[in-house]
């Protein structure tokens, strides 16, 4: 169907090679920080690490593994990345439930929402309000500031609306109430799409860090991306409340890479299941006809 | 029945949806409008001792600092400029992507390309922050090759034009993958017929790209376009915070990084109220009115 001139030809192999170029542009400085991360610290320190380890050894994981202000924080990231996926599911599909049934009020409901993404009280506002409910240090500062996610919830909206109210009817008819019908027929259906959504919540509660870096004034209860981050940026005096012995072990070249690839590590292993995904997810809400 | 009888029923027939909707309001009421109410402390001198409650009035004297403050007027420049040209690029590239994605006929090899491609759209800057500080160091990988080549290192991070040009880069480099998914989409849904009638008409696939893909994308440029707008005093605070130094304050703070450092770091909450609100303000007419021009253009609504 398409012309086979030698003019395209030639596009075609130039733009093969543009394309695949760009692509790996796009891995490789992972793959650089991956390499320097199983090289010995003399190699990476001299800079002859490129994209394959020099001098193989894991001593670096081993050191950022035993090290225990990195596994707690690693273990409060899960935590809050548990916790949080639930609790913002739990609203989500309720509130998604309510904004997709026909009723007096659901306009009003609806602006509610839609208003908090066009306007917001800006950080100083909402850091006074966490302090002022005396959640700093704990983990609910992390979950409740943003545990309505409104773009989730009008996804989850127009899911809920796309399946037939047939079935719902016809469960009135039988006598199942508004609980029964989201429990027995709208949940058992959307199930592709809660795990959607349940996929970009986890990323985003696992890659969070400003939240803990302010409300957590204590470094023991930071969560991983903070910690990290405090770790990434010890070279500024900015906010420096680890203890100094530690940060110097842990701001060395191969442990700060290994412990850049231990924080991206999660976000790789669900991005293949994210990928089916999100293609789907974002032309969903898009233009309507 | 009578009206009131009638509203009664309605509510009670409805009382489940209220119910199960009221936790998430209860949180935006808490988390969202509290702090919205929050923001009269822009209009006073804010003591945490005294409170919202008996903090003294100072009308718009915040707001006038801001206006002759040199630092905050560089704030909010650098802002501008750095959004201005994020808005742009993360726009243009990611369609000239697409379209030469779009030329590619193998399948395997059009999904590793996409794989890898969306891959840095998921790591925070935290993340990507960590790599770029590594490898745009004075001895980073970057700067080694370029002495390679025989050129002087550059600091990327250090100086202050480099930093903006960095940051930039940078933020097309994570996200024109991911940006191009929208315009693929819209693609893919281009009748196949329009392609065979260019061909018979004698146009060849620069041709066709020109006058069949191209206008058939340009209601989702628009309106892509259009809804960028609102972000133009978003030059993205968790990029700049995770990459910038004192040495850069001066072309690379922007009004986020600066509410931060003024509000919680020095803890002047008035004036760093002032400055968030003077950005909420200003977004939120422009998000207001790009939604307004979306709906116009591509017939685009969020509900």
């Amino acid at each position: 169907m398409h012309q086979k001139t030698i003019a395209y030809r030639w596009f075609t192999t130039g733009n093969t090679i543009f394309l695949a170029v760009l692509a790996i542009l796009c891995i490789l400085p992972l793959i650089h920080v991956g390499a320097v991360s199983f090289s010995s610290s003399s190699a990476a320190t001299a800079n002859r690490v490129y994209f394959w380890p020099v001098d193989f050894t894991a001593e670096a994981y081993l050191r950022t593994l035993t090290n225990p202000s990195f596994l707690r924080s690693l273990l409060f990231s899960v935590e809050r990345t548990v916790v949080g996926t639930l609790f913002s599911m739990f609203l989500t599909v309720t509130a998604a439930y309510t904004l997709s049934r026909s009723f007096a009020g659901r306009s009003f409901y609806a602006w509610f929402f839609v208003f908090t993404m066009l306007f917001n009280g800006g950080l100083i506002p909402t850091y006074l309000v966490v302090t002022q409910l005396e959640l700093t240090n704990t983990l609910w500062a992390l979950i409740l500031p943003s545990a309505v996610n409104v773009f989730n919830t009008i996804l989850m909206m127009q899911f809920f609306r796309a399946i037939p109210k047939e079935l719902e009817e016809a469960a009135h008819i039988d006598g199942a109430g508004y609980i029964r019908s989201l429990v027995s027929i709208y949940l058992p259906l959307s199930l592709p799409s809660l795990a959607t959504l349940s996929l970009f919540a986890m990323v985003w509660h696992w890659n969070s860090w400003f939240d803990g870096l302010i409300y957590m004034t204590d470094y023991r209860k930071y969560p991983l991306a903070t910690f990290l981050q405090t770790i990434i940026q010890s070279g500024d005096m900015r906010n420096t409340n680890i203890d100094p012995g530690q940060l110097q072990i842990l701001s060395e070249r191969t442990v700060r890479s290994a412990q850049i690839l231990i924080g991206a590590l999660p976000i790789l292993i669900v991005y293949p299941f994210l990928q089916r995904f999100f293609v789907q997810g974002l032309t969903m809400g898009a233009v309507k006809e | 029945m009578t009206e009131g009888k009638k509203i009664r029923r309605g509510l009670f027939r409805h009382l489940p949806l209220h119910l199960i909707i009221l936790p998430s309001v209860i949180c935006l009421l808490i988390f969202n409008y509290a702090p919205m109410a929050g923001l009269v402390m822009a209009f006073q001198d804010y003591k945490p001792r005294l409170g919202l409650l008996k903090s003294a009035w100072v009308g718009f004297e915040h707001f006038q600092y801001m206006f002759t403050y040199p630092d905050s007027l560089q704030v909010i420049y650098n802002t501008l400029i750095i959004a201005a040209f994020k808005i742009v690029a993360n726009i243009v590239v990611p369609i000239v992507f697409a379209l030469l994605l779009n030329e590619v006929r193998k399948l395997v090899f059009k999904r590793f390309v996409q794989t890898l491609v969306y891959l840095p759209h998921f790591l925070s800057w935290v993340i990507l922050g960590g790599i770029l500080t590594d490898i745009l160091g004075n001895k980073g990988i970057i700067n080694q090759l370029i002495l390679l080549l025989g050129a002087e290192p550059v600091f990327f991070l250090g100086d202050g034009t480099w930093f903006r040009v960095t940051v930039i880069v940078s933020d097309v480099w994570k996200e024109f993958g991911f940006s191009a998914i929208i315009y693929l989409a819209a693609m893919s849904g281009i009748n196949m017929s329009l392609y065979e009638a260019a061909e018979i008409d004698g146009a060849g696939r620069f041709k066709q790209t020109l006058h069949v893909t191209l206008p058939a994308m340009v209601p989702v440029i628009l309106v892509v376009g259009t809804l960028s707008l609102g972000n133009i005093l978003n030059a993205g605070f968790d990029q700049i915070f995770n990459l910038y130094n004192p040495l850069v304050y001066k072309t690379g703070d922007i009004i986020d990084t600066f509410v931060y450092r003024v509000g919680l770091m020095s803890g002047s909450f008035s004036f760093a109220t002032a400055v968030g609100l003077f950005k909420s303000v200003v977004s939120f007419v422009l998000i207001v009115a790009a939604y307004r021009l979306a709906y116009r253009f591509g017939n685009y609504r969020i509900f």
